[in-house]
């Protein structure tokens, strides 16, 4: 993707909004100060080292943890203990797992149609209709009706991606999707991600695929020990890192 | 306003107030939502309403010192453990001769010095130990029945807590090995020798104990040549020996599963025959991830030696029987159960949590 | 190197070849094992006609049609003594089937509520889970029976004094008298009613179905159909003009008549068993609801399903398949646990063929071969519905 391709689809509007979030696992002080914007068609890389709070930053977006201080806003609800507001953001968020989370006990097809049928009350033919367009786009029309032990790691993680767009999500999540891939399916992954970005998809990525972030991101993120050290449009991101931490991680990613 | 640090540079805070400490834990776990508080409220209730009765029962109003049932209740309104402090040698070695207690401590105490090479892998001087632990059985036999010089003891004698171990130790001791060639046999490609395993295991596994034990008190002597005759106690044992042994062999089976099928290829292929291949390849490591099941088995025959009081036999049930059968001590049951639901509940505790300990050793891969 | 080779007709190496050939080998250890069943069945046969002899006895199952001579308190079906030891066997199965499904209903409530409490974020609720779970699972069920059997005879008053918790209902140490109902004609009325409004409901769940397919739409099935259920006959109740009566207990001298009473046997059998299998079955939830991981609970919630959605679609059909084999295996224990009855004289086949009959006629041979075949039989059933569900619910691909 051109830089000028990529900032085209970005708009004004706000789709999610983080002031000043602080989290804790009990005494310990995993997110400080989260203060980041994410516009409609942004696609944001996050990456850092392990254990520096990139995961629970976006698990808290669609509050599958819970912040304890600061704001979190989702196009335009706050996110607080209201259940109402929980469900109304999760509907429009949708996440892709580091480990796929497939039903096992669901075929492909049911997994891909559950939600649209009980959370959108759509009709079964309808949302099969729905679920096969997603699964032609994802590439695996033709495993709809196997379970998801029957299929390969990359088909399972692209099954997962279909999954969430069955619920016309106006957000993805992205966490390490393809950090539990065999190396020769991560490229069928990051391919359907690439085509998603194509369309304009809003995506937040948690990852440590640099290549995928220099095609597609608007901004790559950096954080460490819970905050977010430097963020910056990829170009100038991985050719001027400013902050010596973030100098450190590139340059141990970007030896191999 | 929140104060800036510059990026990199952020502290590690405290949590809030509401997050920390003993208001979050009693947030957390009491009054979480409506639901927990809701639980919370039924709990506390039924606690106040167990508790304190219980306690004032069992210990505030208890009498420990009395000679017979209508003192303790002149005494206090509580129960009456006096009882027990009256039987306790009944409830314990049953009626073995008293003199001759010190030979049914030792055996006790050699059990677990026996034990101990067999349940922890650290122990000093374990290769030896473990001779001491294939002689144990002989001896402790000699030493509970007598013989060779020992003044001999009748097995109608044993009674209590010792009649529990016996029966305990004697069927899992027993069940050991023929619970392995059960095993192998239901495992095994001819079809002779698979079909009579399985239809043993699946028989007993099929019938209660307490059927096997009625068989052992009116029918194993008509099974028996005409003039022989086994007492009670040998009869109950083979029983319980060969309900233990079709639990045993399942145990096993799970066992022998969990075994890679790389580890029979390899031993095949260092041209061992059946048997080296088993006793030296396969049982023992199919032996070492089958003990906590083991254990658990064990823990199931120990509870289940209680049914020998339903043939008779002076088991701490028995015991209860006859006291309170005795006019002294009549309508005691509540605390004479009561006293030996917690012998069992605390040696059966024990063996699970060892058993869990085991398992966990098991998972993190020794 | 095979027998068929050897060249001197050596039976000593003959033999040998044999053995050390593997094929051959094996059908020794068959044959030989087979002989050795054979002779030990044998000996225990020719044993036990000889001892029988001795004693002058005869097998033979005539002793059945034969009057039983002994009274039975608890008997859903006609008895009394002079009813055939085939009648008491019968009473004994049913008293044994009556209490081994108390068991198994009241046994998997215990379990279910106290697994999935037992994982409550509630630190007070799920201590005294744990607590009663580590009771149950580790004082012998005989154990219990008779605390049980204990706690209900010495705690509870006499039949004069009885507790009354509610109207009717009078619990002392003779047993818990409730009211019995009493069926007048037209209480076909109610029956038709509760056919219809069953029939009605599976109708609606179909309809619901075939609704939410086309269009998208949710019923409320559940609210709507547990409605008519109890709607429907409890209208027909009214409108038949209260046909079902209550005979309530009254105490009449030292005991309780009318009503109906559970006895302080079954009451205590009933208990403990359900008290000591509910440990277990609530050991079985929690590693069932355990074992699905976090990560699917995750997954339904961020495509927005609710929790009680996420219970009923992702969580239990998953770990039914986890909990339901040991789950029957447990119920397969509760009915062989029941068999401990006859501590405390609750009459089931063990007490009654195996017991009394036993006792008066000497016949044991014969009635411990009738006592052993029926659990056989029954357990036998148990496994093949097991093994029925096992087939259906294996999970494909993994």
């Amino acid at each position: 993707m051109s830089a000028q391709e990529k900032s085209m689809s970005v708009s004004d509007e706000m789709m999610i909004e983080m002031n000043g979030v602080h989290k804790w696992y009990g005494q310990f002080h995993v997110l400080k100060n989260i203060n980041l914007t994410v516009k409609r068609g942004e696609r944001i890389v996050i990456c850092g080292p392990s254990g520096s709070g990139k995961s629970t930053l976006i698990r808290c977006i669609n509050r599958l943890e819970e912040h304890q201080q600061g704001e979190i806003i989702v196009e335009g609800t706050e996110l607080t203990g209201n259940l109402k507001h929980i469900e109304q953001i999760r509907r429009e968020v949708g996440m892709v797992f580091q480990h796929f989370n497939l039903f096992p006990h669901l075929t492909v097809m049911e997994n891909c149609t559950l939600a649209p049928i009980w959370v959108r009350h759509m009709p079964k033919q309808e949302a099969e209709e729905l679920a096969m367009n997603y699964l032609r786009q994802v590439k695996i029309p033709e495993q709809a009706e196997k379970f998801p032990g029957q299929l390969s790691g990359g088909q399972q993680q692209r099954a997962a991606i279909a999954r969430s767009l069955c619920m016309r999500p106006k957000v993805m999540l992205f966490d390490e999707p393809t950090s539990a891939l065999d190396p020769e399916m991560i490229k069928e992954v990051l391919d359907i991600m690439i085509e998603l970005a194509r369309d304009g998809m809003t995506m937040i990525c948690v990852t440590h695929e640099m290549g995928f972030a220099k095609t597609v991101a608007n901004r790559v993120i950096f954080m460490d020990g819970g905050e977010i050290i430097e963020q910056n449009e990829p170009e100038e991101f991985f050719a001027n890192p400013k902050n010596e931490r973030t100098q450190l991680f590139l340059s141990q990613i970007l030896q191999h | 306003m929140q104060q800036q640090y510059e990026a990199g540079r952020h502290p590690d805070l405290p949590p809030p107030l509401v997050e920390r400490g003993a208001v979050k834990w009693v947030r957390d776990n009491f009054f979480s939502n409506a639901t927990s508080i809701v639980l919370t409220a039924v709990a506390v209730y039924f606690l106040y309403k167990v508790v304190p009765p219980f306690v004032e029962w069992a210990f505030v109003d208890a009498v420990w010192d009395a000679h017979h049932r209508n003192e303790c209740r002149a005494k206090g309104e509580g129960a009456c453990w006096a009882v027990l402090r009256a039987r306790i040698a009944q409830f314990t070695y049953g009626f073995y001769p008293a003199h001759l207690y010190w030979r049914v401590n030792t055996a006790f105490v050699l059990l677990f010095i026996a034990l101990a090479p067999l349940l922890f892998e650290h122990v000093p001087g374990r290769r030896y130990l473990l001779w001491f632990s294939l002689a144990y059985p002989v001896l402790a036999f000699f030493l509970l029945w007598g013989g060779l010089g020992l003044e001999p003891v009748e097995s109608a004698k044993f009674g209590g807590f010792l009649l529990t171990i016996v029966i305990g130790v004697t069927g899992i001791i027993g069940s050991l090995p023929l619970g392995i060639l059960l095993a192998l046999g239901r495992r095994s490609r001819l079809l002779i020798v698979h079909t009579i395993s399985v239809a043993f295991i699946e028989f007993v596994r099929g019938v209660p104990l307490i059927t096997l034990l009625f068989i052992a008190s009116t029918l194993l002597n008509y099974f028996l040549p005409p003039g022989t005759y086994f007492d009670l106690l040998l009869r109950v044992l083979i029983m319980v020996t060969l309900f233990a042994s079709a639990y045993l062999a399942e145990v096993i089976r799970g066992g022998l599963a969990g075994i890679p099928k790389g580890q029979f290829e390899a031993a095949d292929s260092l041209g061992l025959g059946y048997w080296k291949s088993m006793r030296l390849v396969i049982l023992p490591q199919a032996l070492h991830i089958s003990i906590p099941n083991i254990v658990n088995t064990f823990i199931g025959l120990y509870k289940d030696t209680t049914l020998v009081v339903i043939v008779g036999l002076a088991d701490p049930l028995g015991i209860s029987r006859a006291t309170l059968a005795d006019s002294k001590w009549q309508g005691l049951s509540t605390e004479i159960y009561i006293a030996i639901a917690v012998f069992f509940f605390v040696s059966c505790f024990a063996m699970s949590r060892y058993s869990l300990y085991l398992e966990k050793k098991l998972h993190t891969g020794h | 190197m095979t027998g068929e080779t050897t060249v001197f007709p050596n039976p000593l190496r003959w033999a040998l070849g044999l053995w050390r050939d593997q094929k051959h080998r094996g059908t020794i250890i068959q044959i030989m094992a087979l002989v050795a069943l054979l002779l030990f069945i044998g000996i225990i046969i020719r044993n036990t006609a000889i001892n029988l002899q001795a004693l002058g006895l005869e097998i033979g199952y005539d002793f059945l049609t034969e009057p039983a001579n002994y009274d039975i308190n608890q008997h859903l079906i006609d008895y009394n003594s002079l009813s055939s030891h085939l009648r008491a066997t019968v009473v004994g199965i049913i008293n044994t089937a009556l209490v081994s499904v108390c068991g198994i209903i009241l046994a998997t409530v215990i379990g279910l509520f106290a697994g999935i409490l037992r994982l409550s974020k509630n630190w007070l609720v799920s201590r005294i889970m744990y607590a009663y779970v580590e009771f149950g699972r580790n004082v012998p069920v005989l154990l219990q029976i008779l605390l049980f059997h204990a706690l209900i005879i010495h705690t509870l008053p006499h039949p004069r004094a009885s507790l009354s918790p509610m109207d009717g209902v009078f619990l002392s140490n003779r047993g818990f008298y409730v009211p019995q109902p009493v069926l007048e004609p037209a209480a076909w009325a109610i029956l038709a009613a509760l056919v219809i409004a069953v029939a009605a409901a599976w109708w609606f769940a179909g309809h619901a179905k075939r609704v939410q397919e086309n269009t998208g739409r949710h019923y409320p099935v559940f609210t709507i159909n547990l409605a008519l259920i109890i709607g429907l006959p409890l209208l027909a109740f009214f409108l038949a003009g209260r046909p079902i009566g209550l005979d309530f207990p009254q105490l009449k001298g030292f005991n309780y008549q009318g009503g109906m009473v559970l006895r302080p046997e079954f009451t205590a059998l009933w208990f403990a068993l359900s008290f000591y299998a509910g440990a277990y079955i609530a050991e079985l939830v929690r590693a069932g609801i355990l074992a699905i991981s976090r990560g699917q609970t995750e997954a339904a919630y961020s495509l927005g399903l609710r929790p009680n959605w996420t219970m009923r679609l992702v969580i239990l059909p998953q770990a039914m398949r986890v909990m339901v084999p040991p789950l029957i295996s447990q119920y397969l224990g509760l009915i062989k646990d029941s068999s401990l009855a006859i501590v405390i004289g609750y009459m089931d086949i063990v007490a009654t063929i195996g017991g009394i009959s036993l006792n008066q006629t000497g016949r044991a041979l014969e009635c411990m071969s009738i006592t052993l075949f029926i659990y056989l039989g029954i357990s036998l059933g148990v496994s093949t519905v097991m093994n029925w569900y096992n087939r259906r619910v294996a999970l494909v691909g993994s």
